[in-house]
């Protein structure tokens, strides 16, 4: 179901129009109340009224975390704290947190953005809603909570942890939707599995997931496991919470904007550069409706790429495609940008490989170097070394293809990668010393 | 006719070898033949032994990636051009060498080489017909 057919099926002129006259007006707002977004247009020579097309949205400088972090916490707010209702904050896991505040339209506005969000997630009135997202600070459990009950479904505020009680409470509810991150979900599906309770004696058909990123084998694991569609949802507190797109059921193929609310720019993130539609980079967010706490330019550090084709939903929104990774994440080898993500896609893609492996940057004289270390399961061990050495070759001439620069692969023995509390330390840069 | 082999991968580093060879000593298991293929990034050791699923069981335990293949031992005259006729026998088949390594028999009568072909059962054959005396796993894991 659409839940606003009016803006998310509009045609792509009616809706820039719109964002433009928004634009114009968030970005006069901003200088007239914002003492630091004024100076930083001042530095960078432009002016609220050289806003004349939605292109010379690029004129504008960016905002960063590091600009939040300097004005904390209330430094960016454009109207008196009076006139916030609500503040949330992001888990600072270095320093201060990022402090955010809605004032009585902006709570409207998002509650309004999440029954959009479900909708597209093809949740509906009379769903019963399992939300485990946390509560609190955390945009997460409150904005999924206001979208429900503004959407017409029953919801259930169950927030994080007990999961053994958590299950109890979606089996003896009848829930029908979890709303939670996908690594809970999962947890989810593994306790049921240990109390022996089968999912298709709950009625959960549907999952949204988000706040972290999760692969599409992920995606396939927790629909296998729980029996349900797994939706991707993407938000952040610094745009708005949960609310800023999701993927529609239809397709679960690409996250819709909400772009009469944000508008989305990818840029480089080396040169801040715009990136024609289509490529991949970093993701920038500006808001346009906002008001206690509207951003222009925001870095979220996130990268990904915009598709711009029509959707099969009906939705006229642009998407973009799953997060494929951070910049900080990013490595910069001879000039190219690569991921890790972008390696483990290639080795789960050669059937075989167990995606236990590890990238060694060096120099060799001016040169960077990358060594994929990849361990060698019993299932791709082989007695003859041409075979080994083949397997080598072929990851090699694969990585090479999609990375468009070229690296040397290394079979190395099991678990002679570095394990962490699960988690494996997948990249050692040797040129930082 | 066929004989059990194990291999293991191996990375080079220094002590490596001396782990495998150490844990099959301390577990009571011996060795019968033993070869090394190796590149500059990694070797493969393959090994006959008096108990081919102990020698794997533990070696697995231990984190070791252990591969299981059947091979061909054959017993070559010690003497100069009795593996070159064995060799032209098969060759004249059309049957493909992928890997081979000897040892000497105490008795200094025979040489037994281990054979690992891509088509087993053809060599077998070719072998047979050529009168070359092929040897039982068991009658190698005893020796």
């Amino acid at each position: 179901m659409i839940w606003n057919e009016e803006y998310e099926t509009m045609p792509r002129e009616a809706l820039e129009a719109i964002q433009l006259k928004r634009l114009q007006h968030v970005v006069e707002r901003v200088y007239a109340t914002v003492e630091p977004y004024r100076k930083k247009m001042q530095q960078a020579g432009v002016r609220p009224e050289d806003i004349k097309r939605l292109d010379d949205l690029r004129r504008l400088p960016f905002t960063t975390k590091d600009d939040l972090r300097d004005n904390y916490p209330f430094g960016l707010f454009t109207v008196p704290l009076e006139r916030v209702v609500r503040v949330h904050a992001s888990s600072g896991t270095t320093g201060k947190p990022t402090v955010v505040g809605y004032t009585k339209r902006d709570i409207d506005t998002w509650a309004e953005l999440m029954a959009r969000t479900l909708a597209c997630a093809g949740v509906h009135r009379g769903d019963v809603v399992h939300n485990a997202y946390g509560y609190g600070l955390f945009t997460g459990g409150l904005g999924f909570h206001y979208g429900a009950e503004r959407l017409g479904a029953t919801v259930i505020p169950i927030s994080g942890g007990n999961t053994k009680r958590q299950i109890m409470i979606m089996k003896d509810f009848g829930s029908t939707v979890l709303t939670c991150t996908p690594s809970y979900a999962l947890n989810i599906a593994d306790v049921m599995k240990q109390e022996g309770i089968d999912p298709s004696d709950l009625k959960i058909r549907v999952g949204v997931f988000g706040a972290e990123p999760w692969s599409e084998n992920m995606r396939e694991e927790i629909e296998r496991k729980l029996g349900i569609d797994a939706i991707d949802i993407y938000g952040l507190s610094e745009i708005i919470g949960p609310g800023v797109s999701v993927e529609c059921i239809e397709q679960k193929r690409g996250l819709h904007i909400f772009e009469d609310h944000f508008i989305p720019e990818i840029i480089n993130p080396e040169t801040g550069e715009v990136l024609p539609p289509g490529e991949t980079g970093e993701l920038v967010f500006t808001t346009l409706t906002k008001e206690a706490f509207p951003v222009i330019r925001y870095r979220t550090r996130d990268i990904t790429r915009l598709i711009t084709e029509p959707c099969t939903c009906g939705r006229t929104l642009y998407r973009m495609e799953k997060i494929k990774g951070r910049t900080d994440d990013m490595l910069i080898i001879r000039g190219v940008n690569v991921f890790p993500s972008q390696i483990e896609h290639v080795l789960m893609s050669i059937e075989e490989v167990e995606p236990h492996y590890q990238i060694i940057i060096d120099k060799e004289g001016a040169l960077d170097v990358m060594e994929v270390q990849v361990e060698v399961s019993e299932e791709i061990f082989s007695d003859e070394i041409k075979v080994l050495e083949r397997l080598a070759k072929r990851i090699e001439q694969e990585l090479k293809e999609t990375l468009a620069v070229s690296c040397r692969v290394k079979l190395v023995e099991p678990r002679s990668i570095q394990r962490s509390e699960g988690k494996a330390k997948r990249v050692i840069d040797k040129r930082k010393s | 006719m066929k004989v059990e082999q194990i291999s293991i991968f191996l990375e080079n580093k220094s002590g490596r070898l001396a782990e495998v060879t150490g844990l099959l000593a301390k577990n009571n298991i011996n060795i019968r033949a033993l070869s090394l293929a190796d590149t500059s990034d990694f070797g493969i050791l393959r090994l006959i032994v008096n108990d081919t699923e102990k020698a794997k069981a533990v070696l697995k335990e231990q984190g070791f990636t252990v591969g299981k293949t059947e091979v061909v031992a054959i017993e070559v005259p010690d003497r100069p051009g009795g593996l070159a006729g064995i060799l032209k026998t098969l060759g004249e088949k059309g049957i493909n060498v992928e890997y081979m390594y000897a040892f000497v028999q105490s008795s200094g009568e025979h040489a037994i080489i281990i054979f690992r072909f891509d088509d087993i059962d053809s060599a077998i054959d070719a072998l047979q017909s050529a009168g070359v005396r092929i040897l039982r796993g068991e009658e190698l894991y005893k020796i």
